[in-house]
């Protein structure tokens, strides 16, 4: 086949009705969400005291601090998807970081060094390590499976800013559950559950998200 | 009228379902990467026959994955992105069999010799690979220039079939150069 003919196969094919990226990744996380809220519900869902916890900084700092790395992570998923990756795709992170750092450090200013310990380790890690994984698995097998229709620079990056995406998705079901607010715990456990899920993320866009 | 040369516009002009604009967007692209895939293969030392087919694995993707282009911003930086991707993607497998070739057959005479043909080789090949059906369609369409009406009409089948046939022999070709070739 010649390029000329090529290319009339693909004019005949058209380019008419284009899906913006943005709305695509929306969509697949929505579906994924709507799966995880159902398992969140019926394994351990909202705490009972939800209505005070409300009231309390500490939870609704935990709540910005999850909600806020769930849009971040949003963009850092779509620049992801792109052949044409901007040079520091993570700098998107940044605001979520300094937010961690000031709330740690708010923490440690507050609480007396002998609570320190209990407040980082909680009542719940044990929970938190498997459960926002598994609050993750629906967002990232639909972000992948709509990653791959895209174009991402780097399979194993985009499959890496994914995981993240579904982590924090996750995170952000969990985080109703949990009774541990203290921003040393969500620092610890929220952490490394989502790098767990970023390193699953970035193997499996290695292997799937390949074009 | 957008100017001739802006390839953002014609793309722009293209997503509103302006096929004469997306012909030309695609002509002037398949030049320009032509001139990159002709230099990237001469600066990694190896023959051009095989130049067209990568031509053309890159229109493909770019074609199957233009949702990927931000419309905000130009298109040159995302197509120059593909074309480089597709070429390292083809040079980078052609190391591994190069490599592979020299671990298994380091004491035979030379075997791999160049066919200096300069069409696209692979998607002859693939072109007859494909179901019958599909093969007729994307013979009428591309090869013979009817629309897609047309075929549709002689074929006895509704437009938006013909189109979904067109769209999965496309989606079978580009499979087809990452899976079967070298």
């Amino acid at each position: 086949m010649k390029t000329e003919q090529l290319v009339e196969a693909l004019v005949a094919d058209g380019t008419a009705g284009a899906r913006p990226l943005a709305r695509s990744i929306v969509l697949a996380l929505a579906g994924g969400i709507a799966v995880s809220l159902v398992v969140f519900f019926l394994t351990l869902g909202i705490r009972p005291d939800i209505r005070s916890a409300l009231a309390t900084w500490r939870f609704d700092l935990k709540v910005v601090m999850v909600l806020l790395g769930l849009v971040l992570a949003f963009g850092v998923c779509r620049d992801c998807a792109r052949p044409d990756l901007p040079r520091h795709p993570l700098r998107r992170l940044l605001p979520l970081l300094v937010l961690v750092v000031a709330a740690v450090a708010i923490e440690l200013a507050l609480v007396p060094e002998p609570s320190w310990r209990q407040r980082l380790v909680g009542s719940n890690s044990m929970i938190c390590l498997p459960m926002v994984p598994l609050f993750s698995l629906a967002p990232l097998v639909a972000v992948l499976a709509m990653l791959r229709r895209a174009a991402p620079a780097s399979p194993a990056l985009a499959g890496a800013a994914a995981g993240l995406l579904a982590a924090l998705s996750g995170a952000s079901l969990y985080a109703f559950h949990c009774f541990d607010d203290s921003p040393l715990f969500v620092a610890t456990w929220y952490s490394l559950a989502t790098l767990a899920m970023v390193a699953v993320g970035a193997v499996a866009g290695h292997r799937l998200l390949r074009w | 009228m957008a100017c001739p040369d802006d390839l953002s516009a014609l793309m722009r002009l293209a997503r509103q379902g302006d096929d004469d604009a997306y012909r030309r967007l695609l002509d002037r692209v398949a030049i320009r990467l032509r001139l990159v895939v002709r230099r990237g293969l001469a600066a990694a030392g190896r023959g051009q026959s095989e130049c067209e087919d990568i031509v053309q694995e890159a229109l493909l993707a770019m074609h199957l994955k233009r949702d990927t282009w931000d419309g905000q911003r130009p298109i040159e930086p995302w197509l120059r992105a593909i074309a480089q991707h597709k070429l390292m993607d083809y040079l980078r497998r052609r190391g591994l069999r190069d490599h592979v070739d020299i671990d298994e057959w380091s004491n035979a005479p030379e075997l791999a010799v160049e066919v200096g043909t300069p069409a696209a080789i692979d998607s002859r090949r693939l072109l007859e690979s494909l179901p019958e059906r599909q093969r007729t369609i994307v013979r009428e369409i591309s090869l013979e220039g009817h629309s897609a009406a047309d075929v549709a009409a002689r074929l006895g089948m509704s437009e938006g079939a013909v189109r979904v046939a067109l769209h999965r022999a496309l989606k079978a070709l580009a499979a087809f150069y990452r899976r079967e070739r070298p």
